[in-house]
């Protein structure tokens, strides 16, 4: 069975990448997201991993190379941050037009300039359309829990989009905590052997990739892309059911905290919901109802459940890690009686 | 396996692998090369395309010319994008999911070869995969509609360095791509034309039986940017060959071998004249320019020269 041990969260993402064993990795380091590839680059020096391990020359190769080989007819994983995860820009929306599950682990970092090698969520929120599937992570737990459970949810044949699995940047990726792993077996039997679709490597039956669609066709395309990230929430809820019974760690769209009854609700994304449910609860033990919730699938975005889980509240406050200068407005911020 | 020798009659019974009623121009160079390669190769070929008039005019939806597996992700990659099929290509056989012996060529034009692509290309060639990457390079981006790039040569008239009053038209010689790419230390590097069909088809298949990168750079005739009949693709590709303006030439493990030296080496203006967008060079303001093209193909060609005979004599010298 799995076993308790202090780890990073980069060690973490590192050992899921071990476990799930992906065919192919592109990668290019970008600090803090570097040492999940610098471990994974011992694994595959060690023959821990079957993995071809592709150390191109930037980011945007990274992610070429990944829908490349995915295309190609195999599982495909990468990591990055910030700027890499900019350079990808392009790429992103490739790899899902293509309809090409590529998991990918973001280390979530500020986007300069100036530039800042810790956190905010600039990277993640600028790739929030590029169609991938997004879940968020509080601590190391969910972000292991959650890449190991894009596989199949990327791998869907409802759904077959990329997936991007966000932690913080050093609060989360640079701190040791406890948490649990499951065994070897037990992920591989989980995210079960990679089914390709129409492979290029398949010679025997020669597909085009990337053709030129015109108007006529295009909306074609994107409908179908758009129904497929449509799917995806039932999907992940489906493999979370499952993860559920091999891990004991159940999972939904969103986190809800001492939400049922809360008058004022703030909505709060990765490692700060963990500083803030202890704010809630101060604020419980003084008679203020104050509850949380933390979205973990942020695309695609389960409006209407979100809506029902926040209905009660008489104030919802947002909090943003990473300011996006004149979009949020004065008038969405509130303030609390203070403590 | 027996290899189908380079004669007409043997090459025609092989199956086309672009088909027709794709959409490039008549008198285009490209699909002339296109098919001589993939006619040379003589097992399974993966293609990935760079974002460009090949990509763009054989690939209609819901139509492919391709009957071979092919892949467009986009403009500046296909070097790192067929890194990716080839590394998976070595995962699956590793695993044995794959026995078949298969090979990966990467096609771009001189846009997304020499310029936006050119970080990728040196990388994959750099990790070594074991990939051929074709340029088709006309010279400038026809796609877009005839921008100089840095394939385009002194003094062509494009719209982005138009020929005008002031400044008669591109002002900076070429980069040499196929030098650059012998620098990589790759085991195979060579130039060559769709003119020269068995030439180019040896080197194709010489490129495919190396194990490892090897690079091809294959001039390719746009009758609409060197505003020219669309008759003239052979013609002048033989004219660049003779005019020694595009030399024949390939490095096999570093070692250079002149593969055509001309019996009378024409004067670069033979293969100037005959095309619109060298046209304003034939003014007397700018005929500064035509000579200065000439010192260019000169210096090039003799330090080819050289470089072969220094080869040769070091040969000699082994022998002895």
């Amino acid at each position: 069975m799995g076993k308790k041990l202090a780890v990073t969260g980069n060690q973490a993402i590192a050992e899921a990448m071990r476990q799930i064993n992906p065919d192919v990795c592109a990668a290019y380091p970008i600090t803090p997201s570097t040492e999940v590839m610098q471990r994974f680059a011992s694994f595959v020096a060690n023959g821990k991993v079957d993995t071809e391990l592709v150390t191109v020359e930037s980011e945007h190769s990274a992610m070429s190379a990944c829908i490349g080989a995915s295309a190609a007819g195999g599982r495909v994983m990468t990591a990055t941050s910030s700027q890499g995860l900019a350079l990808m820009w392009e790429m992103l929306h490739i790899a899902s037009g293509m309809r090409l599950p590529v998991v990918m682990t973001l280390v979530n970092r500020a986007l300069s300039a100036p530039i800042n090698i810790h956190g905010d969520h600039s990277d993640g929120m600028g790739a929030r359309d590029c169609g991938w599937i997004q879940l968020w992570s509080e601590n190391a737990q969910e972000a292991y829990d959650n890449l190991i459970q894009a596989i199949r949810i990327a791998e869907h044949d409802d759904v077959r989009l990329p997936a991007m699995v966000c932690m913080d940047g050093f609060i989360i990726s640079h701190s040791i905590e406890s948490m649990e792993f499951l065994s070897d077996d037990v992920v591989k039997e989980f995210i079960g052997e990679f089914k390709p679709k129409n492979p290029l490597l398949d010679v025997n039956n020669p597909v085009t990739y990337g053709p030129l669609v015109l108007p006529d066709f295009f909306m074609e395309f994107k409908r179908q892309q758009h129904e497929a990230m449509l799917n995806a929430k039932d999907v992940v809820l489906q493999v979370a059911k499952e993860f559920e019974k091999v891990s004991g760690r159940s999972y939904g769209l969103f986190e809800e905290y001492r939400l049922d009854d809360a008058e004022i609700a703030i909505v709060v994304l990765n490692s700060a919901a963990g500083t803030c449910k202890d704010v809630v609860d101060e604020y419980r033990d003084r008679g203020i109802k104050v509850g949380l919730l933390k979205p973990r699938l942020f695309r695609p975005f389960p409006y209407k459940e979100v809506a029902d889980a926040l209905s009660g509240a008489k104030v919802i406050g947002a909090y943003l890690t990473g300011l996006t200068p004149l979009v949020v407005s004065d008038q969405c911020t509130w303030r609390l009686p203070q403590p | 396996m027996s290899t189908t020798p380079l004669r007409l009659k043997e090459l025609s019974k092989k199956k086309v692998l672009l088909t027709g009623g794709h959409r490039l121009c008549s008198g285009c160079g490209a699909p002339i090369a296109i098919r001589q390669i993939l006619l040379a190769a003589e097992m399974p070929i993966v293609a990935a395309n760079a974002t460009g008039c090949l990509e763009v005019s054989t690939t209609i939806y819901p139509y492919s010319a391709w009957k071979i597996p092919w892949i467009h992700t986009a403009f500046e990659n296909a070097a790192a994008t067929i890194s990716g099929v080839e590394a998976m290509y070595r995962a699956l056989k590793k695993k044995g999911r794959i026995t078949e012996r298969i090979k990966f060529i990467a096609f771009g034009g001189d846009g997304g070869t020499y310029d936006i692509g050119f970080q990728s290309l040196s990388g994959a060639m750099e990790r070594g995969h074991d990939i051929v990457y074709i340029c088709y390079d006309n010279e400038a981006y026809m796609n877009t509609g005839i921008q100089r790039s840095s394939a385009t040569p002194l003094g062509a008239n494009t719209t982005t360095s138009p020929a005008g009053s002031v400044i008669p038209g591109k002002m900076q010689p070429r980069k040499n791509l196929t030098k650059i790419m012998v620098a990589h230390g790759i085991p195979y590097v060579a130039q060559t034309t769709p003119a020269h069909w068995r030439d180019l088809m040896t080197k194709v298949r010489k490129a495919l039986e190396v194990d490892g990168p090897a690079f091809i750079n294959i001039l390719a005739s746009c009758n609409r940017g060197w505003r020219t009949p669309t008759d003239r693709a052979i013609q002048d590709s033989k004219l660049a060959v003779d005019t020694c303006f595009w030399p024949l030439y390939e490095y096999e493990n570093g070692r250079l071998t002149i593969n055509y030296k001309p019996k009378e080496k024409k004067p670069v203006v033979e293969f100037l004249k005959t095309q619109g967008r060298f046209k304003h060079l034939f003014s007397p303001q700018n005929e500064y320019l035509l000579e200065r093209a000439q010192e260019i193909v000169d210096k090039e060609w003799e330090a080819l020269l050289r470089e072969e005979a220094m080869w040769k004599a070091e040969e000699e010298k082994k022998e002895q």
